[in-house]
């Protein structure tokens, strides 16, 4: 499995890559938001496209963030029988998991909401309130996502059959994640 | 052929199934619903064009401004618990409570309330006053059980009292405003905070020797110095409840923006309590706070003291500065939050708390996405008759549904947290509720004051992986789960109180509509833009 390490090691880059990226935009939306309704209790100003910036970066780091919550290890598990199980038990969960649930899913979810991209970039559709903001970037943002998060799932498999031929030490810590 | 009647069962089963395996919830539910899907079309129950609906369901999500506030409230609730207002509010509390039997318990119970209204995460109070008040607890010989079991229930109770995220995700799976759901939790997170004082105060009578006095000689502040200490943790913790939850009561703001408002207002308290606070940001505080009071007051005056004569003038002299005022309040506010830039201490404490944010909101939404999946294919195949009429055979009507229901919720607590509960199974039984005439604001309050009891738990609860994570060795993990069986039992005494007196919900809920409310809301010129499906190409 070693020849495919560069491989999963250049996913989880392109992953880290875009959860910093998502890092940013909560700071966008939360300071676009404050701004916003600090503006409008002074000066009655505020403006559509503000307020689409704000639901456009949640939704961007939604989908761009969800690669690295799952290169981390935080999407949240049942843990009932998965607490009880030997590591080598808890990989097999992960990469049949992986291969029969996370890559059909996202790759099906991918390719139905590639069209919903493709129509708003050919007609050029935008927003249809007053000041709104063109629709391509978000929607852009859905087959994108699910995409780095198949990519990332191909790493996460590269990785646990790495672990179970003992060429990787195998780190499955899981923490719930805080709530 | 495979019809409705079987397949419906057979896609629960396969949920249930699914999930257990432990594979990640959000793609366990998404792989469910895209495989019951492509069997449902394969027999032919509908066709292709019906899948194409997801996307622009998943679509719908982020174009929902309620669920915006996740990320917000998250972000302050990050920033708050690196802050360090938890320790300072404990230890103080603490040392003016200690003498009095069971007085770290009040305390614990207090903080727990109070970081429970600005901030909405469990994690952080529990493992706050874990670290703090667990070891005091333990030097002063309180029983280990009792210590540990109002630490969690304590930290616990964050879920019930507004800000708490489970009532944003509660509104949006019942479509209710989210400002209806906070004015309905107050009621029963006041009445559960009595609860628990009542049971710390009936244990002190019952079992003094679990819950000693502290010796005076335990205070290292005292007299003037140790209320100085009280007030500079508690009186920025109101600010910030006014600044968050006033501001969404009084419809000031929507929730979302509350949420963005608490951040702004999390961060400016971690500024004030940095040693390296320059004494022009502290001439910044001082102005702005002036300058807020100033244009607040022509407010108070207009709701008071108007028969004091002179004063509605002065209101009116005030007034014809409040925009002057604002600028200068506002410009004070940026010089404050400037010094972050100057702190690397602080840059680093808030990038920290966003990636903490980004991974939990992707977390939570994702779940959201993977059910929402889920329950389209399952309505598609017309699950949701088969589960309206399994219910509709229970007998006793409104508190028959009721009472099965919170038993369900109960035991399922067990083996889901409340994000799987809220997004799996609310959506499942909301119709059924809502067509037995019971009010969804109720409805969404007993299941949260319910699911607390998910965090509470022996073996699973996070409360208690959370405290077992960071108590002493000398604390046995018996002594946790024992711990907390007498607050589980409070917990769903309050579930009992909730179901047989709605109006302690109902209530609050009309005064919400007063004029002054709906007047402001008009002004959120956006306050439509989730009614404005996006499934078509809107405009070229």
């Amino acid at each position: 499995m070693c020849k495919y390490f560069p491989i999963a090691a250049l996913i989880d880059r392109v992953s880290a890559a875009m959860g910093r990226v998502a890092e940013y935009l909560v700071i966008l939306a939360c300071t676009i938001s404050a701004a916003n309704a600090f503006s409008r209790y002074a000066f009655s100003i505020s403006s559509n496209a503000w307020l689409e910036i704000q639901w456009y970066s949640f939704g961007a780091l939604v989908m761009l963030g969800a690669a690295e919550t799952l290169k981390k290890n935080a999407h949240v598990r049942v843990d009932v029988f998965l607490s009880n199980m030997t590591t080598r038990q808890q990989i097999k969960v992960d990469i049949i998991g992986g291969l029969l649930f996370l890559l059909p899913a996202t790759l099906i979810l991918a390719y139905l909401s590639w069209p919903v991209f493709w129509n708003a970039w050919q007609l050029g559709e935008v927003s249809n309130n007053a000041g709104g903001l063109m629709r391509w970037p978000i929607k852009l943002c859905l087959p994108l996502g699910f995409l780095l998060l198949a990519l990332q799932g191909i790493s996460e498999l590269i990785k646990r059959f790495a672990m179970l031929s003992g060429d990787l030490t195998a780190d499955l810590h899981y923490e719930r994640p805080l709530q | 052929m495979i019809g409705h009647e079987v397949l419906a069962p057979l896609m629960f089963g396969g949920l249930v199934l699914f999930m257990l395996v432990g594979y990640p919830v959000a793609f366990s539910l998404a792989a469910v619903g895209l495989f019951f899907g492509l069997i449902a079309i394969a027999v032919g129950l509908f066709d292709f064009s019906f899948m194409q609906a997801l996307p622009e369901r998943v679509f719908g999500i982020m174009a929902n401004e309620v669920l915006l506030a996740i990320p917000f409230f998250t972000l302050m609730g990050a920033i708050l618990e690196r802050c360090g207002l938890a320790e300072d509010l404990l230890d103080s509390l603490g040392q003016l409570f200690g003498p009095v039997r069971g007085g770290l318990g009040y305390a614990v119970i207090l903080v727990g309330a109070i970081l429970g209204a600005i901030t909405g995460t469990v994690a952080a109070s529990v493992i706050a006053m874990g670290l703090i008040s667990l070891p005091i607890m333990m030097r002063y010989g309180y029983d280990m059980r009792f210590a540990t079991g109002v630490i969690a229930a304590s930290g616990t109770i964050t879920q019930l009292i507004p800000p708490s995220l489970v009532l944003i995700v509660l509104a949006d799976q019942l479509g209710r405003p989210v400002s209806e759901m906070y004015a309905g939790a107050w009621g029963p997170s006041l009445i559960q905070i009595l609860l628990f004082c009542a049971y710390v105060l009936f244990i002190s009578i019952v079992r003094p020797q679990w819950v000693p006095a502290l010796p005076l000689s335990a205070r290292t502040l005292s007299g003037w110095q140790l209320i100085k200490k009280c007030l500079r943790g508690i009186v920025p913790s109101i600010a910030l409840i006014f600044l968050v939850l006033g501001t969404i009561l009084l419809g000031l703001a929507t929730p979302t923006e509350g949420g963005a408002m608490g951040v702004v207002g999390a961060v400016v308290l971690a500024v004030l309590q940095r040693q390296e606070f320059s004494s022009r940001g502290l001439l910044a505080t001082w102005v702005g706070v002036t300058a807020t009071v100033l244009v607040m007051l022509p407010e108070l005056i207009a709701q008071g003291t108007q028969s004091i004569p002179g004063m509605a003038s002065l209101g009116v002299f005030i007034n014809s500065f409040r925009v002057e005022l604002l600028v200068l309040a506002y410009a004070c506010l940026l010089l404050v939050l400037a010094e972050v830039l100057w702190i690397a201490e602080l840059r680093k404490m808030i990038q920290a708390a966003a990636r903490s944010t980004m991974l939990i909101t992707s977390m939570v939404i994702y779940i959201l996405i993977g059910s929402t999946i889920f329950t389209l294919v399952f309505r598609g195949i017309d699950g949701d008759l088969w589960i309206e009429h399994i219910l509709s055979v229970l007998p006793g009507g409104q508190v028959g549904f009721l009472v099965f229901v919170n038993a369900f919720v109960f035991v399922l607590a067990f083996f889901l947290d409340f994000f799987e509960i809220a997004f799996i199974i609310v959506p499942l039984l909301a119709p059924a509720a809502i067509k037995l005439g019971i009010d969804p604001v109720w409805f969404g309050v007993l299941l949260c004051v319910n699911m607390q009891t998910s965090f509470m738990h022996p073996p699973f609860g996070f409360a208690l992986f959370y405290l077992r994570g960071i108590a002493p060795k000398e604390i046995k993990s018996s002594a946790i789960y024992w711990g907390a069986i007498p607050w589980v039992m409070l917990q769903l005494l309050m579930v009992g109180i909730v179901i047989a007196w709605p109006e302690l919900v109902t209530k609050p809920l009309g005064q919400l509509d007063t004029p002054d409310t709906s007047g402001v809301q008009i002004e959120i010129p956006a306050a439509d833009w989730t009614l404005s499906e996006p499934v078509k190409p809107e405009s070229q």
